[in-house]
C-alpha cells in the first residue's frame, strides 16, 4: 500500500509513539508571532528552561498588532523581540521588516517540501501549499516546538479534494475554497489533512494554492497540502538554487513526497469548477456560503483588502482591475492592507498603490490588524465588511460587526458600487 | 491533578468557537489570569447568562465541533482560571481538544444521544470523572454514568500535568 504525502512526511519525522494512536514528530521549522509566543516565553523563563532547540529553526515575526497600538501589545512585541535577541534568532522580523507570517515566511523561502512546520496560529495550514505538514497548534504546542523541536500528532487521515475544470473568468482560489467548504461545512474535515490536488490546482500560482490551504482550517482540516511541483520549484528557485544544479532537478525531487497513486485515503471528495461563480458568506460561520448574485446590493460599510487569505501581490493585482479609474462608493471606507513589504514594494513599482489611492482606499502597513479585529480597521456595532479575510464569527473583526468574505475581485467590486455585487459586471 | 467535577453549564450548540469564547482583543493579555472575566463573552445563546452561569460551573457540556477557528490557547486558560476543566462535547477542533489535554485538562467526547441525556437532566446537574475507569457520573434528576473514550497518552497527559511536563521528561 502506497503513502499519502502527510504518511511520507509523518514516517520521515517520526520520534517517537507515545500510543497507538499518536507521534511525535520532529519539527523543521518552528514559527512565532507576539501573540501567542509572548506567554510561551514567560512560562520558559519561569520555569528556569529558556533556551531553544535550534535557533536556525525558529522563524520570528511581529505581525497581529504593529506597530504596536498601545502598552500592552507593545510589551508582547518587547517580550518576543528581546527574546529573539537572547536566543540568537537570526529570521526575527520586526517593525520594517515584517509583515504577516502567512505571506512573509513563504515570501522568505522558509518553508519547503516535506517539512514539518507549526505555529501557535490556526492558518499555519496555507504552507501545506508547499507540499510541507504544516499545523496551527496552541501556545503549549508551541513552548514544547520551542524548547524540544517535537510536535505530537494524531495519525494523519487524508481527505482527497479533486478540483476539476477550469476556472471561469472572475472566480478565484477564494472562491473555490468557500465553495468547498460550503460543501464540507466548518466540521467537515476535522482532524484531517486536506490533500488538494487536479488540474485547477496544477495551474494555480503558490499564492493562489496558498489561499486554498489557507482556508482548510476553516472546515476544521489539520493541514491543506498541495503537491510540491514545478510551481513550487520556480517560487523556491532563489533559495533551492544552491541545493539543485536545475528546476528540473528540484521537481524531480520534489516528486518523492507525491501521494502514491495506491495511498490509501480516508475519503475523496471532487469539485468541478467550470460552473463556479463568486462566493461570499452571509452568517457569522465560515460555511454560510451563497452566490455572490443572491447577495447583491447587500449594503457595506466597509472594504477590507489584505490578510494571510488574499494580501499578495496577485490579490491586489486583481482588485486593482476593478478599482483602475473607479473610485469607492459614498459613504465606503477602503483598507489596503498589503501582506508584505515585498508585497508593498512591489504594488508601488507597478502603480498599483497608486490605483487603490486614488479609489480612496486608505494603505496600511503590512499587518494582521482587522481580520481579527485587534487594530487597523476595526468595525463598530452594526457596519458590516465586505473582506478578503477568512473567518466570519460573530464579532470577529470587531463587537457587533458583520463580515462577508469574499475574493480580492468581489472585495473592489463592493467598494465601488458600495454593496456586494457581482464582479464581473463590472 | 485538577479537579474533574462540578455542575454542568449547559451550552446547546454547534460550532461554538474560540473567537466566542475569548475574544481576539483580550489576545494582549500576558497573563491567563487577566482573562478570567472575558470567558465566552461574545457568545449570543438562548438561555446563556455569563454574569449568572459562569460563576457555578464546573463542566461544561456541549454539542460538536467545540473550540473551533483560532488556535487561542486562551480558550482553555479562560475555562482554566475559572475553575473549569472538563469539556464534555459530541465532539471538538483538533486545536483546541490538544489544547485541553496539553494543559492537563479534559476534553471528553460523548455520542450525541448522551449529550441529550444529561442536557435533559434538568437545570442543575452535577457531573464527576472517574479518570481511571473512564466513566463520568452526570447527576441531576436522575443519574447516569458513561463510559467514554480516553486515549492512553491524552490520560499521560493529563497525568503529567501537561504536554510541556510530559515533554520535558521524555524529550
Amino acid at each position: 500500500m502506497g503513502k499519502t504525502t502527510a504518511e511520507k512526511i509523518f514516517a520521515a519525522h517520526r520520534r517517537d509513539n507515545p500510543s497507538g494512536e499518536n507521534v511525535v514528530l520532529d519539527l523543521d521549522v518552528v514559527m512565532c508571532h507576539e501573540i501567542t509566543t509572548p506567554i510561551a516565553i514567560n512560562d520558559l523563563v519561569e520555569r528556569g528552561l529558556d533556551r531553544v532547540f535550534d535557533p536556525t529553526k525558529i522563524k520570528v515575526v511581529i505581525d497581529h498588532v504593529t506597530p504596536s497600538k498601545d502598552s500592552k501589545t507593545a510589551t508582547q512585541a518587547k517580550i518576543l523581540r528581546e527574546w529573539a535577541h537572547r536566543q540568537n534568532i537570526k529570521d526575527f522580523f520586526d517593525v520594517g521588516a515584517n509583515g504577516v507570517c502567512h505571506a512573509l515566511f513563504p515570501e522568505k523561502g522558509f518553508i519547503r517540501p516535506g517539512n514539518t512546520v507549526i505555529m501557535g496560529d490556526s492558518h499555519t495550514c496555507t504552507h501545506g501549499a508547499f507540499g510541507a505538514f504544516a499545523a496551527g497548534v496552541g501556545t503549549t504546542d508551541l513552548e514544547v516546538g520551542i524548547l524540544k523541536g517535537v510536535c505530537s500528532f494524531r495519525l494523519p487521515a487524508t481527505m482527497k479534494v479533486n478540483i476539476n475544470g477550469t476556472l471561469p473568468d472572475g472566480v478565484y482560489a477564494k472562491d473555490v475554497i468557500l465553495k468547498i467548504i460550503k460543501d464540507l461545512t466548518v466540521n467537515g474535515a476535522t482532524d484531517k489533512v486536506m490533500e488538494f490536488v487536479g488540474p485547477v490546482v496544477d495551474e494555480m500560482t503558490m499564492e493562489s494554492r496558498m489561499t486554498l490551504c489557507n482556508m482548510a482550517i476553516e472546515a476544521g482540516a489539520t493541514c491543506g497540502i498541495c503537491m510540491p511541483d514545478r510551481v513550487t520549484a520556480e517560487y523556491l528557485w532563489p533559495f533551492i538554487s544552491g541545493a539543485y544544479s536545475t528546476v528540473d532537478e528540484a521537481v524531480a525531487d520534489f516528486s518523492k513526497w507525491h501521494s502514491d497513486a495506491d495511498a490509501d485515503y480516508d475519503s475523496e471528495i471532487t469539485f468541478d469548477v467550470a460552473e463556479l461563480v463568486p462566493q461570499v458568506t452571509y452568517g457569522f460561520k465560515p460555511d454560510e456560503v451563497k452566490d455572490v448574485p443572491d447577495m447583491e446590493g447587500t449594503p457595506v460599510n466597509q472594504v477590507y483588502i489584505g490578510s494571510c487569505t488574499n494580501g499578495r501581490i496577485e490579490d491586489l493585482r486583481e482588485a486593482a482591475k476593478i478599482l483602475q479609474g473607479r473610485t469607492l462608493a459614498p459613504g465606503v471606507r477602503g483598507i489596503l492592507a498589503p501582506a508584505t513589504p515585498l508585497v508593498y514594494s512591489t504594488a508601488l513599482a507597478e502603480g498599483i498603490i497608486q490605483i487603490f489611492m486614488a479609489a480612496g482606499f486608505c494603505v496600511t502597513n503590512p499587518t494582521c490588524g482587522a481580520c481579527l479585529g485587534m487594530s487597523n480597521g476595526v468595525l463598530a456595532a452594526g457596519e458590516v465588511c465586505a473582506s478578503t479575510t477568512n473567518r466570519n464569527f460573530n464579532g470577529r473583526m470587531g463587537k457587533g460587526g458583520m463580515v462577508h468574505l469574499m475574493s480580492p475581485l468581489s472585495a473592489a467590486a463592493a467598494a465601488v458600487k458600495g454593496c456586494i455585487t457581482d464582479p464581473r459586471n463590472i | 491533578m485538577k479537579n474533574f467535577s462540578g455542575s454542568a453549564l449547559f451550552l446547546d450548540r454547534s460550532d461554538i468557537n474560540t473567537d466566542e469564547i475569548i475574544p481576539a482583543k483580550y489576545l494582549t493579555e500576558n497573563s491567563k489570569q487577566d482573562l478570567k472575566p472575558f470567558i465566552l463573552e461574545d457568545l449570543t445563546l438562548a438561555g446563556f447568562d455569563q454574569s449568572r452561569d459562569i460563576d457555578k460551573a464546573g463542566v461544561i457540556v456541549t454539542r460538536a465541533n467545540f473550540g473551533c477557528g483560532s488556535s487561542r490557547e486562551h480558550a482553555v486558560w479562560v475555562f482554566e482560571v475559572n475553575d473549569i476543566n472538563v469539556v464534555i462535547a459530541e465532539g471538538f477542533a483538533r486545536i483546541f481538544r490538544q489544547n485541553m489535554f496539553n494543559c492537563g485538562m479534559l476534553a471528553i467526547e460523548l455520542p450525541a444521544a448522551d449529550i441529550d441525556t444529561i442536557m435533559a437532566m434538568g437545570a442543575d446537574v452535577q457531573i464527576a470523572v472517574d479518570l481511571e475507569a473512564a466513566t463520568l457520573t452526570a447527576k441531576g434528576n436522575q443519574e447516569v454514568t458513561f463510559d467514554f473514550d480516553l486515549n492512553s497518552f491524552d490520560k499521560d497527559l493529563v497525568g503529567a500535568g501537561g504536554w510541556l511536563a510530559y515533554a520535558d521528561s521524555k524529550y
